[in-house]
């Protein structure tokens, strides 16, 4: 079983209006000196075997067309627990 | 001949049955097509219908894209079946990479609906023929994530190729770059637009008669060509 974990998050430049909501509150909660927020997406995908060769391939190509939208937003992914 | 205007159903359309009203008050036929078909049934004309296509999981639009409609719309609207997104029908579009930039939560974070004043800023695409550029129109406008994003370098190409087919005038209700609130591709037979002139066609339960044209547009065009 392989784990695979892919992040997205909005590139910099995009505006973050969940993240800016998210910085208010904790704010007003009594947190000073937050300076940024930014909210992100964390894909976990469980998957039969070892993820290599033309599967891994195609998890990477599914990451950045499926999973992110490269117009706005960038992606990382990890494989995880590979051997378990 | 009257020409045969497609309206696509995804699972959490919308819009689809004011569409294919407003097509038919255009004088055109409306044809109910479904997302899990990959036929288009030979239409000369598709509309992509606001709503929350597949509950807008993951981005809107973005599961929408590889529905099997979409396979052989896709391909169709590259070789210059005039194709209209509206509202999700955008999204769509965007995802499908057949149009440029990206639609993206409101600034406000607040889910708007008004009726909102537009500026038609190019009446060059079949879509939008039967508009004067400059023309002034009122339509209902209702979204979550209609904020047009793009980079400083798209942005400049749609402005320089007159493909901002209309801006938001008085308020900018979503944080669209520059006011943008529809485009065109760069051949005209592609529009996105995020307002709803499906929504207009008639006093009875529009605020206005402004969609109309967007609808007689596309009919005018493909008599001419037909």
């Amino acid at each position: 079983m392989a784990r695979v974990v892919v992040d997205v998050m909005l590139k910099p430049e995009i505006l973050d209006p969940q993240g800016r909501a998210v910085q208010g509150a904790l704010g007003r909660l009594g947190l000073t000196g937050v300076q940024d927020v930014r909210q992100g997406k964390q894909f976990i995908i469980d998957i039969e075997g070892t993820l290599e060769g033309d599967r891994y391939d195609l998890m990477h190509k599914l990451a950045e067309e499926l999973l992110s939208n490269p117009v706005i937003e960038n992606y990382s992914m990890r494989v995880v627990d590979d051997e378990q | 001949m009257i020409p045969r205007v497609g309206v696509v159903t995804f699972p959490g359309s919308l819009d689809d049955r004011d569409a294919a009203r407003a097509v038919r008050i255009a004088g055109g036929e409306a044809v109910a097509l479904w997302h899990g078909d990959d036929d288009l049934m030979n239409v000369d004309a598709v509309v992509l219908p606001g709503g929350f296509s597949y509950g807008d999981y993951l981005r809107c639009g973005a599961i929408a894209r590889f529905a099997p409609v979409m396979h052989a719309l896709v391909d169709a609207a590259k070789g210059g079946l005039p194709v209209l997104g509206i509202c999700n029908g955008f999204q769509i579009l965007c995802e499908s990479h057949l149009l440029p930039g990206a639609l993206t939560r409101n600034d406000s974070l607040h889910f708007i609906c008004r009726d909102q004043r537009l500026r038609i800023e190019n009446a060059d695409s079949m879509w939008t023929s039967d508009f004067e550029a400059g023309q002034e129109i009122v339509i209902p406008l209702k979204n979550g994530e209609g904020g047009f994003v793009a980079d400083e370098k798209t942005l400049d190409m749609l402005e320089g190729e007159g493909r901002v087919i209309a801006r938001y005038l008085e308020i900018n209700p979503n944080g669209s770059r520059r006011d943008i609130a529809g485009i065109r591709n760069a051949r005209g037979n592609v529009v996105g637009l995020m307002p709803h002139p499906e929504h207009a066609v008639e006093t009875l339960c529009g605020p206005t008669e402004d969609g109309l044209p967007f609808f007689t547009s596309v009919l005018n065009s493909l008599v001419g060509a037909l």
